[in-house]
């Protein structure tokens, strides 16, 4: 086991390592970093001087190695556009988005399981077929347009929810949260809905397919036979060995999740990281285009290897090739 | 398409025969809704192709468009004008001619992305395979790490360095083959995947080594004799990243960094027209994004239909 955990730590370090490297191309050689940092009236010789002082006429390697060295203390340099440190603007936006994701993540797995466990044990119901049908079409539908759809019926037409914004937040420890006011918590429906949607519809496929495949096997026909209740054979035996899979697929769809947030933000101006990185893209505003790729792989690696070590904490099939390997 | 197609060489035989075998056409005619979705998807591309035929005069052309027609609603609500059937938006351009022109440009985008994706995925797959090695290796890392991460911020990330790097060009001129080069780095990676492994098989198959031993030069080996044995999963790719190309180009036009409104594709209409839904003018988002759902609803299902018709080795 340990063995495995240190082969999967070094996969992650080489993973990361190729992230910072092309985080550092872009920062390098995307665009003069000096040019970036200076005004026009600058002359020469202070730009040569500058050029001196960050480092740029150093060997690309050592420019590399220090760059490695400022990613790890989350020193991302000076955002272009707002003249602010990178670091300090992600902490401002963090919040939001991570507050945004992993609600709307409860809410597809909260869903997407019982509709998924319904939709199997009921397969010919006209409601499970019903499921279906809409869960081809949530995928199909790009995010963008379910939330317009949804600003459209909810703002428009009914007035009920806000259509942009967080609503009131209240800020504990640095942290700001909307989900202690009552506007808070009515902005983020929509938003989280949205961003939800695709990771319900996926799970519960998923947990349908998984579970028809379980309902089929020897031990399930014998828990029954042994006079089990229902619930107890269907929860406790099938669900349970549908886990594995839809572990995998929840871990991996977090990452995706805070990438479609982009969209999500974007449609429903919520102000959190998503906003800040297309704002930077738009403008080309490298430190935080580079940060905001570090972040996201470092989460990638971390989630990545949560869900193998979850795996193998779930199945111990797994464990022991693990260890054997 | 026809089941009987007679196999024009014996390199081929090999995906003809599993198309003979698995009777696509029968298979194709017995699914009701394949066909509807074939139907809407050749609409569709027919009235992007078409556009001109179709609609009066190009809605981009400023001088047939008036602002004394803009904001019209479509035919069946009082105040429509007859020439605009399905309304107008905020400059006076019919809806209609401004959906099939950016159905076209979409349309060509995704399909030009998807294009080098495939040429470039099963390019690189198949050097992979065949060569293995510090090739392989390098190769297939790159992949793992950009697997890492979703497409659309593969995408997302690659159009914001091409304008970091293009700094000055105008966002009309290099829109189209930023959108193309994004989508095609950022789909290659299952194509290579798939025709690696595919290619890992065939090369230690007899007819590989009898070419070898004839003394022709790997790439022949690779193009002629390799090529068209793993081609069979790569047509499923194809579709299935067709319809996720469709969405990547619409949401990245969507979010700002793809078309400018003086050449929309559709998810620049959306995003024009979503200003408008709080004053009441639901048209001019609502058509543009039921046809784009449309689109990517009925190429899902040929997409559906096809891995099942070929052999379910992908699942």
């Amino acid at each position: 086991m340990l063995a495995f955990i240190v082969r999967r730590m070094i996969q992650a370090a080489i993973v990361l390592l190729t992230v910072a490297l092309i985080a550092f191309v872009m920062f390098r050689f995307v665009g003069d970093p000096v040019n970036q940092i200076v005004g026009i009236e600058t002359t020469a010789a202070d730009r040569a001087e500058m050029r001196e002082t960050l480092g740029l006429n150093d060997p690309v390697i050592i420019q590399f190695g220090r760059f490695v060295g400022r990613m790890a203390r989350f020193d991302f340099g000076m955002s272009y556009q707002f003249r602010q440190p990178v670091s300090e603007l992600f902490a401002e936006r963090l919040p939001a988005t991570l507050e945004l994701a992993v609600i709307s993540m409860v809410l597809a797995v909260g869903v997407g399981i019982p509709m998924g466990v319904f939709s199997a044990l009921y397969r010919d119901s006209l409601s499970a077929k019903l499921m279906q049908v809409l869960s081809l079409v949530g995928i199909s539908l790009p995010t963008f347009l379910i939330g317009i759809l949804l600003i459209y019926v909810f703002s428009v037409q009914l007035g009920w929810l806000p259509s942009y914004g967080r609503g009131e937040t209240v800020t504990i420890g640095g942290w700001s949260t909307g989900l202690l006011t009552g506007s808070g918590l009515l902005a983020l429906i929509m938003p989280s809905v949205t961003l939800g949607l695709f990771q319900m519809t996926l799970i519960m496929r998923l947990v349908r397919a998984e579970m028809m495949e379980v309902l089929r096997t020897d031990y399930i026909k014998f828990a029954h036979a042994r006079g089990l209740p229902d619930r107890v054979v269907h929860f406790g035996h099938a669900l349970k060995n549908t886990l594995v899979p839809v572990i995998t697929v929840v871990g991996l769809e977090l990452g995706s999740v805070i990438a479609f947030a982009i969209i999500t933000e974007t449609v429903f101006q919520w102000p959190g990281m998503g906003l800040l990185f297309l704002q930077a893209v738009q403008n080309a505003d490298i430190p935080i285009m580079a940060g905001y790729l570090m972040l996201i792989g470092v989460l990638f690696v971390i989630i990545n290897l949560a869900v193998d070590l979850l795996y193998a904490a779930v199945d111990p099939r797994i464990k022991t090739t693990a260890s054997a390997g | 398409m026809t089941p009987d197609t007679p196999s024009q060489n014996t390199t081929k035989a090999g995906f003809m025969a599993r198309l003979r075998d698995h009777d696509m056409t029968a298979s194709f005619l017995s699914s009701k809704v394949t066909v509807g979705a074939a139907i809407v998807t050749v609409l569709l591309m027919a009235g992007a192709l078409l556009a001109p035929l179709l609609v009066a005069s190009d809605p981009f052309d400023p001088t047939t468009v008036f602002i004394m027609d803009s904001h019209l609603p479509p035919f069946w609500i009082d105040g429509a004008d007859p020439r605009f059937v399905l309304g107008t938006d905020d400059q006076g351009r019919d809806l209609l001619a401004a959906i099939l022109y950016g159905l076209r440009v979409s349309l060509s985008i995704s399909i030009l992305g998807v294009l080098f994706a495939t040429i470039l995925g099963v390019g690189l797959g198949l050097v992979a395979g065949y060569v293995g090695g510090t090739v392989d290796a390098f190769i297939m890392r790159v992949a793992d790490v950009q697997l890492t991460f979703p497409v659309i911020l593969v995408a997302l990330l690659i159009d914001g360095m091409v304008h970091g790097a293009l700094k000055g060009v105008g966002q009309e001129d290099t829109a189209f083959g930023v959108l193309v080069f994004s989508i095609t780095l950022s789909f290659w990676v299952k194509y290579a995947r798939v025709v690696r492994g595919s290619t890992l098989v065939e090369r230690n198959k007899d007819y590989v080594h009898a070419a070898r031993l004839v003394g022709l030069p790997s790439f022949i080996i690779m193009l002629r004799h390799v090529l068209p044995n793993v081609l069979g999963p790569v047509l499923v790719i194809l579709t299935i990243n067709f319809g996720l190309a469709i969405i990547a180009e619409a949401t990245l036009s969507f979010l700002g960094v793809g078309l400018p409104p003086t050449e929309p594709s559709l998810g620049t209409l959306i995003r024009i027209g979503q200003q408008f839904l709080f004053s009441g003018e639901w048209w001019i988002v609502l058509f543009p994004g039921l046809t784009l759902a449309a689109l990517v609803l009925a190429v899902n299902l040929l997409g559906d239909w096809l891995r099942d018709a070929l052999n379910p080795k992908l699942r």
